[in-house]
């Protein structure tokens, strides 16, 4: 023939692909996250960018340091800054530097790389690093300023670089969260203060429209899972507006609920890392339910003012067995 | 993607949206191949047994002639699809890869090349069992890819019957445009197929699915429509993998059908729109089964075309008959590029089922970095039968193929839509095949080892 015979490639079927690779995926993640740290640096000043920044030194080291030694390259994949602007974005601003930095060696240490690397987790990482600062430190991880004015944006607290377990000689001016002012005064802030983030708390915890505007986008792009944030915000609403109308002066409205504390970017962000969230989209629903129950038991009768932390968590140890009950029917055996 | 977006048309759930890339060779008009030198026939292009060679070495044989003959019910005719010198009865490349033999004939430079035996049949006073002999002994075979005898799947069992009839003309494999030109050229033929299946099966409705890429077909055909023919066109949402029968049955009639059994046990027969037709032309002029359409293209071919091949003509031919192949081909396809079998040499003949050749070059073609399992559900929402390959890839990737069971690996049907999805780019389909097969062969042991 006359046609020379092509080096022929033998693989077996498909041979077509979608182009979206996981890559792909967690750096839009990582884009749709910026508008929330601009956000937080908008609100907070220099310090957000600095406590993010240590985050995610912090948790892109131990990956840079496995890339050094072998051929295994972490970095490319994006997760470890996820990681690293997620436990930022739960920080106070006015944490020191180098327990923020700590904090993300701690989530992929222990949330991440112990477990097996990326896709294995149990845990949502960023929470495991929360946790561990929350149990070191935390005095440092409930002092809040109130939120920075544009004058003072460049002003650094004296605390931020505080050297490693010393005391730092400044204390920050203190204010309390919208949820501890409600826990323990019992004052209700109003909710178009939450939803534009003029208020005090972590990072991510303000501005509420940004985060909701970056998850739509996610969601769109099918990189997030509508289905666990939906059903956290309506378990969360529907719970709270009973106790609510059950006595009204104990608990607060159903919307403070919504948008208060760490409820949003937490239903967002990390209650939807598709890894430590159940593997069916019935299971998902359930988690979501969980989560948002938990969230208001915690709020309202727990001695902490916020608990998503810890219900992402619980549900996260709670995922694998939700997987067992939910496997999806198969085709051809309705009825049965 | 969008419900709004499909007015009309009609789905199952779940399955994928890949690009169809048809616009290659949509517009191109059947064009016959001319008749090679030689062709080559192997007696394995159905599934079931081997057809046993009729005809020797030396031996002359006519165009539609029968050359091998089935042995078993669960097997096909095949005829001569040129006139000629039988020269060879050998072991030949085939499509599988594998040695197959084949019967090669020499063409006869002076033969007209005209139809051995061409008359028209009339088949209004047949009884069903005398038609499905005709189809029988015309050596049809589905021609949508899986090529099962099609007097096989239109003999209904005893105790069960068929209401409804299908025409499959999804086509919803990319790039493939046969069965569009079929249903827009070979439409009459479509229909007295329709007519001849209906009185066969004694059923009471035809349905001609059609994906909506392809509304010129549909307008056509309900144009064309005879009024006395009980027949439908029920467009189609463009979707893979709807050509599926369990897919399209489900598209259709809004029926599931139970796991691990056939449309028939729910009283429907789904027959491809290829077959349809051909079984039409038979009965027109007598012409077995030793031609089909075949779409030839993608970004390797120079001249893409959907062509008439007699069947056994070898791909090296059809190549140098579409222009050659660009340099940076890479993979040679039989089939779609969904469920399509690479080939490795350019001898392998054309065979009943080959629907397409499609050429891939490296800008289709590259490795691509494999990441471990997200659970990001993409696999979990594209699978069309329900199953969680997520969970399926990481019990076949630690080899616990027995756990797999419990996840129902069985009912997969190997269409690929979680692999295609996967961001991590896990070879998930390809891992469960080899499951399959495994544990298809360790319940035979088992089985066998019961008897004994």
């Amino acid at each position: 023939m006359s046609a020379q015979t092509p080096k022929l490639l033998l693989t077996t079927s498909p041979f077509l692909k979608q182009q979206e690779d996981t890559a792909w995926i967690m750096w839009q993640v990582n884009y749709a996250l910026m508008p929330v740290v601009l956000a937080a640096v908008f609100f907070f000043g220099l310090p957000a960018l600095l406590v993010t920044a240590a985050c995610v030194a912090g948790a892109a080291l131990p990956e840079w340091l496995i890339q050094r030694t072998s051929d295994k390259k972490l970095l490319k994949d994006g997760t470890a800054v996820i990681t690293g602007v997620l436990l930022a974005l739960t920080l106070p601003p006015t944490i020191p530097l180098w327990m923020a930095f700590t904090g993300g060696f701690i989530a992929i240490t222990l949330g991440k790389l112990l477990f097996g690397g990326i896709g294995y987790s149990l845990f949502n990482p960023a929470l495991v690093g929360r946790a561990f600062l929350q149990a070191a430190f935390p005095v440092a991880m409930t002092t809040w300023t109130p939120n920075g004015t544009l004058s003072d944006f460049f002003s650094v607290s004296g605390s931020s670089f505080a050297w490693p377990f010393m005391k730092p000689s400044v204390d920050a001016i203190s204010e309390a969260t919208p949820l501890a002012q409600m826990k323990f005064s019992g004052q209700e802030t109003g909710v178009m203060d939450l939803l534009l983030g003029s208020t005090s708390g972590s990072l991510g915890e303000t501005g509420a429209l940004v985060i909701l505007l970056c998850g739509v986008y996610l969601a769109s792009r099918q990189v997030l899972n509508w289905r666990i944030p939906v059903s956290i915000f309506l378990t969360v609403f529907a719970f709270a507006g009973i106790l609510h109308l059950v006595d009204p002066s104990a608990h607060a409205s159903p919307f403070f609920h919504l948008f208060s504390g760490g409820l949003i970017i937490g239903a967002v962000f990390m209650a939807t890392d598709p890894v430590t969230s159940p593997n069916s989209q019935r299971g998902c629903w359930i988690f979501g339910f969980g989560i948002g129950a938990l969230v208001v038991i915690i709020r309202a009768f727990g001695g902490l003012p916020e608990g998503v932390m810890y219900a992402i968590l619980l549900m996260n140890a709670a995922s694998p067995l939700i997987n067992r009950i939910t496997q999806p029917r198969i085709y051809g055996t309705r009825g049965q | 993607m969008l419900p709004f977006l499909n007015q009309g048309a009609q789905s199952f759930r779940h399955g994928i949206h890949p690009e169809d890339y048809k616009a290659m060779t949509r517009d191109m008009p059947l064009e016959r191949m001319p008749f090679m030198e030689e062709v080559v026939l192997p007696l394995r292009q159905h599934l079931g047994a081997p057809s046993v060679a009729l005809v020797k070495p030396g031996e002359k044989v006519f165009r539609g002639q029968l050359i091998g003959e089935a042995p078993a019910f669960v097997s096909a005719n095949l005829h001569a699809s040129v006139t000629g010198t039988v020269k060879r009865v050998e072991p030949h490349h085939h499509a599988s890869g594998k040695l197959e033999e084949a019967i090669v004939i020499e063409r006869d430079p002076y033969s007209p090349q005209s139809l051995y035996g061409e008359q028209k049949i009339d088949w209004e006073d047949f009884s069903p069992q005398e038609l499905i002999d005709h189809i029988q002994y015309a050596g049809f075979v589905g021609l949508g890819g899986a090529a099962f005898p099609t007097h096989v799947k239109m003999t209904v069992p005893e105790g069960k019957k068929a209401r409804f009839f299908i025409v499959n003309a999804a086509e919803c494999e990319p790039y493939l445009n046969s069965d569009f030109r079929i249903l827009l050229e070979w439409t009459e033929a479509i229909f007295l197929g329709i007519r001849i299946s209906l009185k066969i099966l004694g059923a009471e409705r035809a349905y001609i699915g059609v994906e909506t890429n392809k509304q010129e077909a549909i307008d056509r055909l309900r144009e064309m429509m005879p009024s006395d023919l009980p027949c439908e066109v029920v467009p189609l949402v463009t979707k893979y993998p709807q050509g599926a029968e369990k897919m399209l049955t489900d598209a259709v009639l809004d029926k599931e059908i139970p796991s691990g059994k056939l449309p028939i046990d729910i009283e429907v027969l789904v027959n491809n729109v290829g077959t349809v037709a051909g079984i039409g032309q038979y009965f027109s002029y007598r012409q077995p089964l030793i031609e089909r359409v075949v779409t030839v293209t993608g970004p390797g071919i120079k001249r893409p075309a959907n062509l008439i091949v007699p069947i056994g003509t070898r791909l090296s031919d059809v190549i140098e008959f579409c222009g050659g192949l660009h340099e940076n081909t890479r993979q040679i396809l039989f089939g779609g590029p969904m469920m399509g079998s690479a080939q490795r040499f350019l001898d392998v003949p054309i065979m009943k089922g080959t629907s397409g050749l499609l050429f891939l070059t490296d800008q289709e073609v590259f490795p691509r970095e494999e990441y471990a399992c997200i659970k990001c559900l993409r696999c979990v929402d594209a699978c069309p039968v329900y199953l969680n390959p997520s969970r399926l890839g990481l019990l076949a990737k630690e080899r616990k193929y027995e756990d797999m069971m419990e996840f129902h690996i069985l009912d997969c049907m190997e269409c690929g839509s979680c692999s295609y999805v996967c961001p991590s780019n896990i070879p998930l389909v390809q891992r469960f095949r080899v499951a399959k097969g495994l544990l298809r062969e360790k319940m035979a042991r088992e089985k066998a080892k019961q008897k004994a």
